[in-house]
């Protein structure tokens, strides 16, 4: 089950024909699939989209109503591959993944399917992980577009935008025979917003129907010599469709008068920056209004060359507003400039910036900066050339003041003890080379655990150390993957390969039971018991399936002692073949979300509840943070004491510790110091645990008096 | 309700219709998703049409996250058009700030957020501190002082006071107590009433959320009467005057005790006062005689123009040496009948609630060596395979019940041992130690008085058990080993610090070998 649940929300899928429609923008885009009667549907979970898939495991309900098909799928190339369902058989289908990673993963299957093309319409929602908050490597999807020749819608980032987005791409795949992507980024995903609502429609052919009557065409499957005739279809049928369609249909908007001397051209995404800028520079009003002509790319690929050209006509200059690099867009419409020998200027990249994310400052200044070159005189006096700022008082600059603060481990983190367990291996045996993986766990190259060279991609940490293999070497590697990771591609990519090619060096399977750095999905090794997915298949079983040899199972990473042993036993063994151990305990953002309620239940209702908890004895802690330099929890923090006699803050444990037993056992492990204590509260207590309690204060308290008694007990001491 | 909402242009031409933008800066795990869509809430409550973006994923994992809201009144109802809100807030152009943290407010002034001009800044003046402060061997936070002196200059309003406190009193969340403060501020143009049906309608702890609404919204409206903004509180708990209990004869000779701290110079009293107990509680009234004696000894070297600089620093350096972190003390503070009432406290056990405390030991030979008489402890110490033997027996984790029979007579009969702990390894290790430096401390005053305080705070840098400690010990004779090389420089004292200083910043010292390395090129 994931993190967040839709349950509630999900409702809104059924409202019908002019109803308003009020959510965020994943729940907006999942309505219109069901409007447009797409017939599957099928992806792999990341930021942004992750709560597309979690609204739509969420609504099979809904989906299973209406004959619609839901998949979770393996990986981004299992979703994408999916989409062969509409090669053959007019059924629309729509697949959605984290771009550029996904794409990167889904590009083998993309190409095979544009190949191709389709009868059906075939949607790719792409999630546009670029900018602030990215957890990615930042590349454009635009690339995977061009060289497959898939088109690529990018609509403004509202809601009815969009939904209108959604159908214009299946009517655009299916009129073009060619699968459409469609890119939305982070904030359009959790944009809150309205539309106006259709009634949701019931595919027209169910893949039920579909298997029921079976079709082939040998001229749609990618093999010579139908692939060199694939290639040539696409520019010479479907590239000529596409751009009919998008000029009949008016995916591109222009905004503004019809003449100008200067005009900006933009994609559709960075539209509502581009009016802010604008309204900023005195140009625009609230609703959009103004006075610049703009012409608005819904549809970035294929460009439609004479509604460029012609938008240029009578103009000086136009301006190319297109986030990432490398500016395609600008490239391209430069050429057509000047192979149709045209003399308007056309600047880009000259004013904004090549590389990053054109933020609201970036696009004040880039396009302050173009339209006071290019057209001074529309610019008012005061923005023209602002008068220098009336040197007040100086801000200081607080950036050696205010720390940094990447994401981390959540408080009780079952993973944390895995990497304190490899630092303590590390002060024992030296340092490794570690090989990190993506998932939660890529935290441990953050202070204070700094473990791990690399990260090469999703299920690939091993793989990315399979060159580390050598008889020479008196020393292993150690590499990281997830069981997200593990399943998306690990079990081969990393595990076979470490069998087969002899890797001699150290895997550690993160298995927190959930797909959890996406928001908490189940995956095949889940614990769960889940309405639709067939769950409980232990990573274990798989590992030794491929033939791994040397195998342990620790069942609670909290063991830290236990860990740093196993880990300690697998750097030293005499055995060869790759040591895999697979540290399981549950992801603990699930599991409080998942027990909290219950527990509060379970008390309310008298039941016996005993609740972990630890602290610090501050008299007894002496303020060096060796503990947090094993452990980086948010709930163990520093704290001041009001005694002049100590100079350093102590640790500290507040009320948000979930008890997961980490201190303790670092404390214990790391042999640090005995101020940790674990308080186990015992709610609702049965009479033999009351009876108990009262005799051994009893015995205490006699002991605890006969003590004090003889000596000088100091008030607040 | 915002000046420039009333200025904007009638026509409605250009600029943005009154638009009032809100960025929120929150710590992951905060609830900053719930406040935005609070606030969404209130705002259509209100007529107005809103807007909210956030960029959730695994940066929101326990990372500083931004949620950024925009709204403005719907200026042509029912005329479906809609105006065109951005995604993400700008440098300068943010009305209403946030911050459910004090440095995320830092971090907002920073990203240039908070204008002087504009911005109304709500901040929490709680702290989270970030893992770089914490890891710290030191004092690794970052200055609170200096984001709010900041934020004073860089906002135009600048609204602070604890609101997790205020929260977690209700048994609510911040989010809550931040609404209130947004609320209370009066920022925005909307009655209180309509954020608390806001929260009345959104479900559970809808009552504790109210209080940490009212919580927050006096706060903000007292903030901004007295146009104070929470200066930290003095930190030093007040001396209780009474005198201990205890019996007869011992209170008596606490008195005397007093009284020689009576005669101290008024500046060393009560430093003196707080490091007798300290040793006195430790061990016992003969050892607080033993205090008195080596602090005197600083005091009859000082200068009452320094402002007896050397006694304030050796009457808390002592009492810290003197208080060494032995199995016995440990055992004495883990078994007190106060000690039983704060982890009570501090857990929140209710009264009908059983407590049961676990504690977590692991004594290695070093200790078992330390807790022997001296004779036999020196005796296995020098004994390499005898001490292994030792060890593989005692060497691993041990957990303690201190609510169970066994558990609580076991540490109460290891913190009895205090009797004979003068006669103990480790006593005689520690005193030797502490002899040392402080003889070198009270030998350095005649040359250079700063020096020799310096010589004493460098005290701070023990601290720690077992391999920390080691580490502590090893940083404090490192730091003690320039010592030579500075004498007779006028900026000695300034070194040592620096020395001390660069201590504190990383486990092992390599900031400090680095220091190290610089004071040995200071003669060339």
């Amino acid at each position: 089950m994931a993190e967040r649940s839709f349950a509630k929300e999900v409702e809104k899928l059924r409202l019908g024909d002019g109803e308003e429609f009020a959510g965020e923008g994943i729940l907006a885009i999942t309505k219109a699939l069901l409007q447009c009667g797409v017939g599957y549907v099928g992806g792999y979970q990341g930021a942004p989209i992750s709560h597309l898939m979690d609204v739509l495991a969420d609504a099979q309900d809904i989906l299973g109503e209406l004959g619609v098909h839901f998949e979770a799928s393996a990986s981004e190339a299992t979703a994408t591959a999916m989409l062969a369902a509409s090669v053959h058989y007019p059924i629309r289908g729509a697949a959605t993944f984290k771009s550029t990673v996904g794409t990167n993963v889904a590009s083998d299957a993309l190409a095979n399917l544009a190949s191709g093309g389709v009868t059906g319409g075939a949607l790719l929602i792409v999630g546009e992980d670029y900018g602030e908050g990215s957890s990615i490597m930042q590349e454009r999807s635009h690339a995977f577009a061009m060289k497959s020749q898939v088109w690529l819608l990018d609509p403004r980032p509202n809601l009815p935008s969009i939904v209108k987005a959604v159908e214009d791409g299946f009517e655009l795949s299916e009129a073009s025979n060619t699968p459409v992507m469609m890119e939305v980024r982070i904030r359009c995903c959790h944009v809150h917003g309205k539309f106006i609502a259709k009634d949701n429609k019931r595919p027209a052919i169910t893949v039920a129907d579909a298997l029921e009557t079976p079709r082939r065409d040998t001229g749609r499957i990618v093999l010579p010599p139908a692939s060199f005739l694939h290639e040539k279809e696409k520019v010479s049928k479907r590239w000529p469709a596409a751009v009919d369609f998008i000029k009949s249909r008016k995916i591109n908007e222009f905004f503004g008068p019809d003449h100008g001397a200067i005009g900006i051209v933009m994609q559709g995404g960075m539209y509502n920056a581009v009016i802010r800028a604008l309204q900023r520079l005195g140009l625009a009003d609230a609703f959009g209004e103004t006075d610049i002509p703009l012409y608005v790319l819904n549809a970035v690929y294929p460009l439609v060359d004479d509604q460029f050209l012609s938008f240029c006509e009578g103009k000086d200059a136009v301006l190319v507003v297109e986030e990432g690099q490398p500016n395609y867009i600008e490239q391209a419409f430069a050429a057509m400039l000047h192979k149709a020998g045209r003399d308007t200027r056309l600047v880009g990249k000259e004013y904004l910036p090549m590389a990053g994310e054109y933020t609201g400052q970036v696009m004040l200044d880039g396009l302050g900066a173009f339209l006071r070159a290019e057209a001074p005189l529309l610019l008012s006096a005061e923005i023209r050339a602002p008068n220098k700022q009336e040197q007040g008082e100086e801000i200081p600059d607080l950036s050696r003041v205010v720390p940094g603060r990447p994401p981390g481990f959540c408080i009780g983190c079952p993973e944390r003890p895995i990497f304190a367990a490899t630092k303590l291996v590390e002060q024992e045996l030296g340092k490794h080379h570690i090989a990190s993986d993506i998932g939660c766990h890529l935290f441990s190259i953050m202070p204070p655990f700094e473990l791990g060279a690399t990260t090469m991609g999703y299920g690939l940490g091993p793989a990315s150390a399979s060159a580390f293999n050598s008889p020479d070497a008196k020393r292993r590697s150690i590499s990281f993957v997830g069981d997200g990771g593990f399943w998306h591609n690990g079990l081969t990519s990393s595990i076979g390969n470490a069998v087969f090619n002899k890797n001699d060096g150290v895997i550690v399977i993160v298995d927190n039971f959930y797909s959890a750095a996406t928001g908490g999905q189940d995956i095949l090794s889940s614990r769960a018991d889940n309405r639709t997915k067939a769950t409980k298949h232990p990573i274990t079983k798989a590992v030794e399936g491929m033939g791994v040899k040397w195998l342990r199972h620790i069942d609670r990473t909290y063991d830290v002692g236990k860990m740093q042993a196993t880990l300690k036993e697998a750097l030293t063994t005499e055995e060869s073949g790759p040591k895999v151990i697979v540290a399981s305990s549950e992801c603990m953002l699930n599991r409080q979300r998942r027990e909290k309620p219950l527990v509060a239940k379970a008390i309310n209702n008298g039941e016996r509840v005993v609740k972990p908890k630890f602290g610090v004895d501050e008299d007894i802690c002496t303020g060096d943070h060796a503990c947090m330099r094993l452990s980086g929890c948010p709930s163990l923090s520093v704290k001041s004491l009001d005694d002049p006699l100590r100079d350093d803050p102590v640790a500290h444990i507040d009320q948000n510790c979930v008890g997961c037993g980490n201190c303790g056992e670092v404390a214990d492990a790391a042999v640090l110091c005995p101020s940790f204590y674990r308080a186990d509260v015992v709610h609702n207590p049965s009479g033999w645990d009351r009876f108990l309690d009262r005799a051994r204060g009893a015995v205490i308290g006699f002991l605890q008096r006969r003590r004090e008694s003889r000596r000088l007990v100091f008030a607040d001491a | 309700m915002l000046d420039r909402a009333s200025s904007s242009r009638a026509d409605g031409k250009t600029g943005d219709g009154g638009m009032i933008k809100l960025a929120i800066l929150a710590v992951g795990g905060q609830g900053g998703g719930v406040l935005s869509d609070w606030i969404v809430d209130v705002a259509e409550r209100n007529g107005y049409l809103a807007q909210s973006t956030s960029v959730a994923g695994v940066a929101q994992r326990t990372g500083a996250t931004i949620y950024y809201i925009e709204m403005c009144p719907d200026l042509n109802p029912g005329a479906g058009r809609l105006p065109i809100f951005a995604l993400s807030p700008s440098q300068g152009d943010v009305d209403i700030l946030i911050a459910a943290e004090l440095m995320e407010a830092g971090r907002a002034i920073m990203r240039g957020f908070v204008t002087p001009e504009k911005t109304t800044l709500i901040a929490s003046s709680h702290r989270i501190a970030a893992v770089s402060e914490k890891i710290e061997p030191g004092d690794g936070r970052a200055s609170s002082a200096k984001v709010r002196e900041t934020a004073e200059l860089a906002s135009k309003r600048f609204i602070s006071f604890d609101m997790e406190k205020v929260a977690v009193e209700s048994g609510s969340m911040i989010s809550a107590s931040l609404l209130g403060a947004l609320a209370g501020s009066g920022a925005l143009p909307f009655a209180r009433e309509s954020y608390e049906q806001t929260i009345a309608t959104s479900g559970r702890g809808v009552k504790q959320s109210l209080a940490a609404f009212a919580g927050g919204y006096e706060g903000a409206r007292g903030v901004n009467k007295a146009a104070e903004t929470a200066a930290p509180p003095p930190r030093k708990a007040e001396l209780s005057a009474a005198s201990p209990a205890g019996p007869d004869r011992l209170v008596d000779g606490w008195r005397h005790l007093t009284a020689r701290v009576e005669r101290l110079p008024e500046e060393v009293r009560d430093m003196a006062l707080r490091g007798l107990r300290k040793v006195v509680d430790f061990q016992d009234e003969a050892y607080g005689r033993e205090y008195l004696d080596r602090l005197e000894r600083a005091v009859e070297r000082d200068k009452a123009a320094r402002g007896f600089a050397l006694s304030v620093a050796a009457a808390k350096h002592l009492a810290n040496a003197m208080c060494y972190d032995d199995m016995i003390r440990v055992a004495d503070l883990k078994t007190r009948s106060t000690r039983g009432a704060r982890v009570r406290r501090e857990v929140g056990v209710k009264d009908d609630a059983v407590l049961q405390t676990t504690e977590y030991f692991h004594p290695r030979v070093e200790e078992f060596c330390g807790a022997m008489p001296a004779g036999i402890g020196r005796y296995i110490e020098e004994r390499p395979k005898l001490a292994a033997f030792i060890d593989r027996r005692i060497n691993r984790g041990r957990r303690i019940r201190t609510d169970s029979f066994t558990g609580f007579a076991m540490l109460w009969l290891v913190g009895g041992m205090r009797r004979w702990r003068r006669a103990l390894l480790r006593h005689k290790v520690e005193q030797a130690h502490l002899d040392r430096w402080y003889d070198l401390a009270l030998d350095t005053v005649a040359d250079d008085y700063a020096l020799a305080v310096e010589v004493l705070n460098t005290r701070r840098l023990i601290k720690g058990y077992s391999d920390t400690h080691v580490r502590a010990q090893s940083k404090f004779d490192r730091v003690l080993s320039a010592l030579p090389m500075l004498k007779g420089r006028p900026d000695a004292a300034d070194w040592l610090r620096r020395l001390r200083e660069a201590a504190l910043k990383d486990e092992k010292g390599d900031m400090l070998d680095g220091a190290l390395k610089t004071v040995a090129t200071l003669g060339e």
